[in-house]
């Protein structure tokens, strides 16, 4: 029986539009769902694109992109209550063509994406809901729809219907879904004007700045980010589930506790709250990542948890991209050799095994659980917060201490064992070495 | 500093997000399985304050403010006491500047 379309692609996020720019333009038929009104109208994250995996696709698209900023200067800051140390580079090199990260308002970023895949042929359908599959045996073979009569079939549907993935999880293809592997990111959006922005920032033209920031999560698991757009800085927190559950203090107070924090408050105060906005990340990384394929369908994006949450890179939309792109493309070569069941879908695996998507999650895998740890979490922002103040301040007439000296008393009363920070250091070497 | 720049109230938060609701309402919570639940952990953890406990050991919701995150079902540990789908096309949060 012929079908409605080649494929369906559900979800127009960066995935999908990924998805369907392939599929469109190798001259399938594909139609692209979004329950949103438009492409990105349920999206926010918190920060950074990074452009280089669109190179491929739409050549010089940053002359054409919504971009907000360039960021130009990248800083991680450990933070305490009152004492903040930060890793601040900068360089000019990612401030021109063709760039390193961006930030973005994502509801611009997605629909412009997703009107490259109407301009290859996509038929772009929004405001339409998928609420489950239609499956013949355990074959996938369609979707169903909120539309009347909007029951869809394809030879291949491409789920990238984002963090909760009904549709992964009803094919029965999602085992990890403890709270644990996920976060809650929560943000606001606070217009300051550009001018006061690059004052505050140290920026100019369209320069940007981006902070990762751990140890402001109060105690639960987690991190903060504070970047810049154009004339509005946007700061949040992400925060693991069991830990937030577990204490009293609500999102948007954690994120007022931030504001006000010494090291960030003079960089946020007096600004204008333009949109508050919260969602869901698949952090657990490598671990929690469920099968990727089944007979008639492919999961890519966040719904299939490729978002790269590793401490120093804080990564989701180049991801969605590269995985979506793949799963397009594997759709392609099974469409056109008759076989879209999870043999003829196995390109898809080899694909995204062979580029950065797999190989970062998977030299990446024990990441995301050292970050969470209570040592990396609170006792090491702690330790190098106090080992600066010691180092910096100046006690006359008493000479300066040694380094070692200084180490070893704040690890003592930090009551961390020389054998744990090994135990960290071994890990963290043969996941970032 | 927090005290020259009051933090704004969380209606004026929620205020400013644009929610196109829907009549049908995408949470249901099942008020026997609240009463009984101990950590009620949806109230902190809603970052739309949706879940209001109430002085019978139940939980008032509502879904219109809704960011479509999960993170309500994801922390309830009484398997089955929230529902959730994604609202009707077209309705729920649109977000602008995120």
């Amino acid at each position: 029986m012929p079908t409605d379309f080649d494929a369906i692609v559900v979800g127009a996020g960066p995935a999908g539009a990924a998805a369907a720019i392939a599929l469109a333009r190798a001259g399938k038929s594909v139609a692209l769902l979004e329950r949103g009104p438009f492409p990105g109208s349920k999206n926010m994250y918190g920060g950074v694109i990074y452009g280089r995996i669109l190179d491929g696709i739409i050549p010089n698209w940053w002359e054409e992109a919504p971009i907000q900023r360039w960021v130009t200067r990248r800083a991680t800051m450990l933070m305490t209550g009152t004492q903040s140390l930060t890793i601040d580079y900068r360089t000019t090199a990612w401030g021109t063509a063709p760039y390193n990260g961006a930030t973005a308002y994502r509801p611009d970023f997605d629909n412009w994406l997703a009107g490259h895949a109407v301009t290859a042929g996509a038929e772009l359908i929004c405001s339409t809901t998928v609420t489950g599959l239609l499956r013949e045996g355990s074959r996938v073979v369609g979707v169903r729809t909120d539309r009347p009569g909007g029951d869809l079939t394809a030879e291949v549907v491409i789920a990238c219907d984002g963090v909760n993935s009904f549709l992964a999880k009803e094919a029965g293809m999602y085992p990890h879904t403890e709270a644990e592997h996920f976060t809650l990111g929560v943000k606001e959006t606070i217009s300051l004007g550009s001018d006061v922005i690059d004052e505050r920032f140290g920026l100019r033209d369209r320069e940007g700045a981006d902070f990762e920031i751990i140890g402001c999560t109060g105690g639960i698991p987690g991190g903060g980010f504070l970047y810049t757009n154009l004339d509005t800085i946007a700061v949040g927190l992400v925060l693991q589930l069991p830990g937030l559950a577990k204490q009293k203090k609500r999102p948007e107070e954690l994120i007022a506790d931030l504001k006000a924090h010494p090291s960030i408050a003079p960089l946020v105060e007096g600004g204008d709250v333009k949109e508050y906005s919260a969602h869901l990340i698949p952090e657990g990384g490598f671990k929690m990542m469920p099968e990727l394929t089944c007979d008639g369908m492919i999961v890519a994006g966040d719904a299939a948890a490729m978002c790269l949450a590793a401490g120093i890179w804080l990564e989701g939309v180049n991801f969605a991209i590269g995985s979506g792109l793949a799963a397009g493309q594997t759709a392609v070569e099974a469409i056109r050799r008759r076989n879209t069941s999870v043999d003829g879908l196995e390109g898809y695996r080899r694909r995204i095994e062979t580029n950065f998507v797999m190989a970062d999650h998977r030299k990446l895998a024990d990441v995301p659980d050292l970050i969470m740890s209570e040592r990396v979490q609170q006792l090491y922002p702690q330790i190098a917060c106090n080992v600066a103040e010691r180092i910096f301040t100046v006690e006359n007439p008493r000479p300066k201490p040694g380094f070692n000296a200084i180490a070893r008393s704040e690890l003592k009363s930090a009551g961390v064992r020389v054998r744990d920070i090994a135990k960290d250091a071994i890990k963290g070497l043969r996941s970032y070495g | 500093m927090t005290e020259r720049y009051p933090d704004i109230s969380f209606e004026r938060r929620m205020d400013l997000v644009d929610f196109r609701v829907h009549e049908r309402a995408h949470i249901t919570v099942d008020g026997d399985s609240c009463r009984g639940c101990t950590t009620q952990a949806c109230v902190v953890a809603c970052p739309a304050n949706l879940f209001i406990p109430v002085s019978d050991g139940g939980i008032l919701f509502n879904y219109e403010q809704c960011f479509e995150c999960g993170t309500c079902y994801m922390v309830c540990n009484t398997e089955g006491a929230i529902t959730w789908t994604y609202p009707e096309g077209g309705h729920g949060v649109v977000f602008g500047h995120s």
